[in-house]
C-alpha cells in the first residue's frame, strides 16, 4: 500500500491532465482578457457609457490583433527556435485579402446606388466597369485584375485569408527547411521574402493599387447605417475572442508532446533528429500554422486600421514583431502578449504626438523622433537586466506568491 | 547467424583527407562490440556514416532483416529503423525534465500529428519510470535535465537510447568523465542491453573495455587493423605499434 502511494507521488503527471491544469496560464489569461473586454465594452462610446473614445477602442482592438501575431511569433521563434523575420508579411497578406472584399463589396454598393437613378437598369458589365474605374482609377486602370476574381464573395475571400498565406509559408518553408537553412541565414531569407512581397505590391500593375494600397476598410459593406462607434466595439470584441482562441490553441500546441519536441528542436536540432524525429516536418507545421495565425490577426487588424499599403509589410515590421516578443520574454505565451501590448501601445502614445516634449534648453527632445532611440535602449536594458523579458518578471512574482 | 549491420568497402574523404578507407565491418543481432583506435582513426566518422550524418563516397551499409540500404535514408528514418546513438558529449535536453526527455525518446509514432494527439497514459509513465530505474534516475524524474551531474546526464542519454528500443545502439565514449562506481554501473547497463540487441561502444579507456569483456575492433587510419578479444588485439604487433606502444 505504502509502496503504491510512493510510486504515485514519484510519477509526476501520471495521468493525462486537461490543458488548464497543465498550463494554468490559459485560465488566468482568458479571465483577464474577458474582464478587460467587458470593461472596455461597457465604457465604450458605441455600446456603453461613452468614457472610452471610438478611436481608442480601435487602438485597443488593433493592439489585441498585434498580440495575436506576437503569439504566432513566440511559437515559431520562442518555442521552435526559427527566427522568422518575415511573419508580418503573412499578417499583411491577411489584411490585403480581407481588404479586397471590403473594398469591392462596398464600391459595388456605391456604384449600384449611384446607377439606380438611370433610366435603364444597369447591366452587370456596366456595374463591373464602374467598380473597376472606381477602385483602379487611382493607378490609371479600370480593368479588374485577375487576383480580384473572388473579391465579390466574402466566404471565398475569407478562405483565401487562410489559404494564400498558408500556401506561401508552406512552399517557402519547404524550400528553406529542406535545404537545412537555419539560424541567421533563415532570418535573412525571411527578410528577403517580406521585402520582395512589399516591393512587388508597390508596383502599380501588381493589381493591388500599388503604394495607395487598399483604403476605406473600416466601412463594412451593407452596414452603412451602423455608426463606427458600434463597429469598432464589434471588431474589438472579435479581436479579443480571436486572441483568446489563439492563446488556447498555442497553449495546446506547447503543453503536450508536440511542445516538448519543438522546444527540443530549438535547443538541439541534431539530437532530436537522431531520436527519429523529422525536424523539417515539424518546422514546416509550426511555420505554416503560425503564418495562418498571423494572417487571421491581420485580417482583423486592417478593418480597424482602415487602410493597408505595402509599407505595412516592410522588413522593419517583422523585426518589430521579434522585438516585442524579445521584450515580452520568449518561450512564454503571456510574455509575447505583454511585450506586444506594452510596446505597441507605448509606440502609438509616443509617436501619436501626445507625449510631452522634453526641453533641454539647447535641444528639445521630441518623442516622435526619439521614440525609436528609447525603444532601442529599452531593448538593450531588457536584454541585459531581464533576459527572460517582462514575462520573466511575471514569473518571478507568481513564484513569490506561491511561497516557493 | 546473419549480420544485423553490414558495412562494406566504405570510404569517405574530407578535402582530400581519407577519414574512412575501404572499411568493412559486421555485427550480429545480440552482440557487444568495442571499437578502439587512436585519435583520428575514424571512429566518430564511422558512427556518422551509420547514422546518416555523413554520406560516404563509396561502399554500402546494410541494416536489418530484410537488409535495407541505410545510405538512402535521412537521419530521422535511420533512427526509426532502429539505430540509436549516444554522442561523445552528453546531449540531453537540459531545459526539460528527465521524464520529458525519456518520453520524447520512447518508441512511438514520430509524426507531428501523432505528437499532437498523443496523451500521457499510465502505461507511458510506467515505462518511463522503469527506464529511469534501469539507469538509476528513478528519483530524478521531475528534475530538469540541466541540473543533473555529468554522469547522470550520460545515463539519461543511455536511458533515452534504451527508450527508443533500437536494434543497434551506438555509444560514443560512455565512460568519459565518470567516477569509478559510475563506470561500473555503466558497464552493467551496456552488458544488459547487449543481451537483446547489438551494442557498439567506442571508448579510449582500456580498463572500461576490459570490463565489458567483448570482441574488440581496432581502427587505424580509417580501416580495420585487427579484430578479436582484447587480449588478442593487445598482443598484435601492428596494434602495439600504432596505438598501444606509445
Amino acid at each position: 500500500m505504502a509502496d503504491a502511494k510512493m510510486a504515485d507521488s514519484a510519477l509526476p503527471g501520471f495521468t493525462h491532465q486537461p490543458l488548464w491544469k497543465r498550463n494554468p496560464s490559459v485560465l488566468v489569461f482568458t479571465g483577464l482578457l474577458a474582464v478587460f473586454t467587458l470593461v472596455i465594452t461597457v465604457l465604450s462610446e458605441g455600446l456603453g457609457l461613452g468614457l472610452v473614445s471610438t478611436s481608442f477602442v480601435k487602438i485597443l482592438g488593433m493592439t489585441l490583433c498585434l498580440c495575436l501575431a506576437a503569439i504566432a511569433m513566440d511559437l515559431v521563434w520562442g518555442y521552435c527556435g526559427i527566427l522568422s523575420l518575415g511573419h508580418f508579411a503573412f499578417f499583411g497578406l491577411g489584411g490585403y485579402l480581407i481588404g479586397m472584399w471590403l473594398m469591392y463589396a462596398r464600391t459595388e454598393d456605391i456604384v449600384i446606388a449611384s446607377l439606380a437613378g438611370a433610366e435603364l437598369p444597369p447591366t452587370a458589365q456596366e456595374i463591373r466597369d464602374a467598380i473597376g474605374t472606381q477602385i483602379f482609377g487611382v493607378v490609371g486602370g479600370s480593368e479588374i485584375p485577375l487576383v480580384w476574381s473572388f473579391a465579390h464573395s466574402l466566404p471565398i475571400q475569407l478562405a483565401l485569408v487562410v489559404l494564400v498565406p498558408g500556401l506561401l509559408a508552406l512552399v517557402f518553408g519547404w524550400l528553406a527547411f529542406r535545404s537545412r537553412v537555419t539560424g541567421v541565414y533563415l532570418s535573412i531569407l525571411t527578410q528577403a521574402m517580406t521585402l520582395a512581397l512589399s516591393l512587388y505590391l508597390f508596383q502599380n500593375d501588381s493589381g493591388l493599387r500599388g503604394n495607395n494600397g487598399l483604403s476605406g476598410l473600416q466601412n463594412l459593406p451593407g452596414l452603412d447605417d451602423v455608426p463606427q462607434s458600434v463597429v469598432s466595439v464589434w471588431f474589438f470584441i472579435a479581436s479579443a475572442v480571436a486572441l483568446g482562441l489563439g492563446y488556447w490553441l498555442a497553449a495546446f500546441l506547447v503543453s503536450g508532446k508536440f511542445g516538448n519536441i519543438i522546444r527540443a528542436i530549438r535547443d538541439d536540432e541534431t539530437r532530436i533528429r537522431f531520436l527519429g524525429y523529422d525536424v523539417e516536418g515539424y518546422k514546416l507545421v509550426v511555420f505554416t500554422l503560425t503564418a495562418i495565425i498571423a494572417a487571421l490577426a491581420g485580417a482583423l487588424y486592417y478593418p480597424q486600421a482602415g487602410i493597408i499599403n505595402p509599407a505595412e509589410i516592410a522588413p522593419i515590421a517583422s523585426i518589430y514583431l521579434a522585438v516585442w516578443v524579445a521584450i515580452g520574454g520568449r518561450g512564454r505565451l503571456y510574455g509575447a502578449v505583454i511585450g506586444a501590448a506594452v510596446v505597441s501601445l507605448l509606440s502609438s502614445w509616443f509617436t501619436g504626438g501626445q507625449a510631452p516634449s522634453v526641453p533641454l534648453g539647447f535641444y528639445t527632445i521630441d518623442w516622435v523622433d526619439w521614440w525609436q532611440v528609447l525603444l532601442g535602449f529599452g531593448f538593450v536594458a531588457v536584454t541585459l537586466f531581464a533576459p527572460n523579458g517582462l514575462g520573466g518578471l511575471v514569473d518571478r512574482l507568481v513564484r513569490k506568491g506561491d511561497g516557493r | 547467424m546473419s549480420a544485423l549491420l553490414e558495412v562494406n568497402g566504405v570510404s569517405v574523404s574530407f578535402d582530400g583527407f581519407r577519414a574512412i578507407n575501404d572499411l568493412s565491418f559486421e555485427i550480429g543481432p545480440a552482440e557487444l562490440r568495442a571499437i578502439i583506435g587512436p585519435n583520428g582513426a575514424g571512429k566518430t566518422t564511422f558512427m556518422d556514416i551509420i547514422t546518416g550524418k555523413t554520406r560516404p563516397d563509396t561502399g554500402s551499409v546494410m541494416f536489418g532483416e530484410p537488409p535495407t540500404n541505410l545510405l538512402k535514408l535521412p537521419e530521422s528514418r535511420i533512427a526509426q529503423a532502429g539505430i540509436g546513438r549516444k554522442f561523445q558529449r552528453p546531449t540531453v535536453f537540459e531545459q526539460q525534465t528527465v521524464s520529458d526527455n525519456l518520453m520524447m525518446a520512447l518508441k512511438a509514432p514520430r509524426s507531428p500529428l501523432a505528437a499532437l494527439t498523443s496523451r500521457r497514459t499510465r502505461s507511458t509513465e510506467e515505462r518511463i519510470a522503469a527506464l529511469a530505474a534501469e539507469v538509476g534516475l528513478r528519483d530524478s524524474l521531475a528534475r530538469r535535465a540541466g541540473e543533473l551531474s555529468h554522469g547522470q546526464k550520460q545515463w539519461l542519454e543511455i536511458g533515452m537510447l534504451l527508450a527508443q528500443d533500437p536494434k543497434l545502439l551506438l555509444v560514443d565514449e560512455p565512460a568519459a568523465g565518470m567516477t569509478v562506481s559510475e563506470r561500473e554501473h555503466t558497464t552493467d547497463i551496456l552488458k544488459r542491453a547487449a543481451e537483446t540487441r547489438a551494442v557498439i561502444v567506442v571508448e579510449h579507456d582500456m580498463e572500461f573495455i576490459r570490463r565489458l569483456d567483448c570482441r574488440v575492433t581496432v581502427l587505424h587510419e580509417g580501416s580495420v587493423l585487427a579484430e578479436g578479444s582484447l587480449d588478442h588485439v593487445t598482443a598484435d604487433q601492428q596494434v602495439i605499434d600504432v596505438y598501444l606502444g606509445r
